[in-house]
C-alpha cells in the first residue's frame, strides 16, 4: 500500500506543476480578429493584426466541408467542423508575416496574418 | 488522390506508432491481445461520437470546446504513460529478478495492461476523431470524386498502419532482456510529447498565456513537415518551432516521471534490504 501512496504522491505533483503553468488565464481585453472559409479559401486572405498582443481569431467555416487551420509559424493547428466558429488564440507576434493554411484544401485554402 | 492519402497517413501516423510502441512493450502479457484491441476498438468507437458531434463540442466555451476536449485526453493519456513508466521499470526489476530465481519468463507476473490499452484507446480517438471528419467531408460534403478520394483515405490509413506495424517488428527484433529499456524510453519519450502538445493545446486555446514566445526555429534543419519531421513528431514530439511552454512541458514530464520512478526504486530497495546503506 505504501507504493499506492508513493504514486499517489508524484501524480499529485505532476498535477501540481501543470496547474502551476495555468496561473494566468485569458484576459477578457485581447483584441480579436475574423476569418471565413468560403469555397476552401480564407477570407481575407491577408488578416493584419497588432504585434506583440495576443490575439483572439475566430475562424469562421462557411463550407460544408471541414478544415484544419493550420501554421507552422504561428504554431496553431485546429479544426473547424463545416458550419462552425472555433477559436484560436495566437501570439503575441513580432511584426512580421506568418503563413497559414487549410490543410484539407491545400491547393486553395492559404493566407498570411501580418502583424504590424 | 494523392493529397488525401498524405492527409490521413498523417492523422494515421501518429496513433500507429503508438500502438506499434505498446504492443512491443508488452510482448508477452498475458491477455495483451485483447486489452490493446479493447483499447483500439473503443477509441474507433469514441472517435465516431466525436466526429458526430465535432460541430457542437467546437462551439462550447466560446469556440474552444475541441481544444477542451483535447486537454482532458491528452492529460489521462499523459497519467496513464506516467504511470506505466514509472510502474514497470519498478516492477519490472522485481519481476527480472523472481525470473530468474524461478526461471520463468520475465513478462508472466505482469498485471493486465490496463493503463496502456487507455492510452492507445485515447490516442485513437484522438487521431480518429479528425480523421473521421475529415473523411465524411466528402461522402456528405460537396467535394466531387469522393470516389477517389475515399480510395485515397484507405491507402493513407493502410500506409500510416504499416508503418506502426513496421515500428512493432523493428522492436521485436531487440534482445527480451534490452527490449524492456528500449520500449520503457520509447514510453517515456511519447510521454513527453502528450506533454508538449498538451502545452500547445493550452496556449491555443487562450487557458494560458505564459511562455508563448517562440524558442529556436529549426525549420533549416527539420521541416516540421517533412517526412522525417512529421515522423520525429509523432515519436518524440519533435517542433521545428516550439514554445517555452512546450519545452517546459516536456522537460518537467521527463523529470517528474525520471524522480518517481526513483523514489519508488529506492523505497523498493530498502523493503527488500532494510540495511540503509544504499548504492543509489
Amino acid at each position: 500500500m505504501k507504493t499506492g501512496f508513493a504514486l499517489g504522491g508524484s501524480l499529485r505533483l505532476l498535477l501540481a506543476a501543470m496547474a502551476l503553468g495555468v496561473c494566468t488565464f485569458a484576459s477578457a481585453g485581447d483584441p480579436e480578429a475574423g476569418l471565413t472559409i468560403r469555397n476552401h479559401r480564407f477570407e481575407p486572405a491577408e488578416l493584419k493584426i497588432p504585434a506583440n498582443q495576443r490575439v483572439k481569431l475566430t475562424v469562421h467555416n462557411q463550407d460544408d466541408t471541414p478544415e484544419e487551420f493550420e501554421s507552422h509559424q504561428l504554431n496553431r493547428e485546429k479544426l473547424v467542423p463545416p458550419g462552425a466558429k472555433v477559436v484560436i488564440f495566437i501570439g503575441p507576434l513580432k511584426p512580421g508575416r506568418y503563413d497559414f493554411w487549410g490543410e484539407y484544401n491545400e491547393a486553395t485554402a492559404k493566407g498570411v496574418v501580418v502583424a504590424e | 488522390m494523392f493529397a488525401t492519402a498524405l492527409i490521413v497517413f498523417r492523422e494515421t501516423l501518429e496513433a500507429a506508432l503508438f500502438i506499434g510502441i505498446v504492443a512491443a512493450a508488452t510482448r508477452g502479457v498475458a491477455g495483451r491481445t485483447l486489452w490493446l484491441s479493447a483499447g483500439v476498438l473503443s477509441g474507433m468507437i469514441g472517435a465516431l461520437a466525436l466526429a458526430a458531434g465535432a460541430d457542437r463540442i467546437g462551439a462550447w466555451a466560446d469556440g474552444i470546446g475541441q481544444d477542451l476536449v483535447n486537454v482532458w485526453i491528452l492529460t489521462i493519456a499523459l497519467l496513464m504513460l506516467a504511470w506505466h513508466c514509472i510502474w514497470v521499470s519498478t516492477h519490472g526489476r522485481e519481476m527480472s529478478q523472481e525470473a530468474k530465481q524461478l526461471g520463468t519468463s520475465t513478462r508472466d507476473g505482469e498485471r493486465t495492461p490496463w493503463a496502456l490499452s487507455l492510452a492507445v484507446g485515447l490516442a485513437v480517438l484522438r487521431e480518429g476523431a479528425e480523421t473521421v471528419l475529415f473523411v465524411s467531408g466528402f461522402v456528405t460534403g460537396s467535394n466531387s470524386g469522393s470516389h477517389t478520394m475515399l480510395l485515397g483515405s484507405a491507402l493513407g490509413l493502410l500506409a500510416g498502419s504499416l508503418l506502426g506495424v513496421l515500428m512493432y517488428f523493428g522492436l521485436s527484433r531487440i534482445r527480451p532482456h534490452r527490449l524492456f529499456a528500449v520500449t520503457n524510453t520509447l514510453v517515456l519519450l511519447l510521454a513527453a510529447a502528450l506533454a508538449s502538445q498538451l502545452a500547445r493545446t493550452l496556449a491555443q486555446s487562450g487557458l494560458v498565456t505564459a511562455w508563448s514566445d517562440t524558442l529556436w526555429d529549426s525549420t533549416w534543419l527539420l521541416a516540421a513537415d517533412s517526412p522525417l519531421g512529421t515522423f520525429l513528431h509523432a515519436l518524440i514530439g519533435y517542433d521545428a518551432r516550439p514554445s517555452g511552454l512546450q519545452l517546459a512541458f516536456y522537460i518537467c514530464a521527463i523529470a517528474i516521471i525520471g524522480l518517481a520512478t526513483r523514489q519508488m526504486r529506492l523505497r523498493q530497495a530498502r523493503r527488500w534490504h532494510p540495511n540503509p546503506v544504499l548504492g543509489t
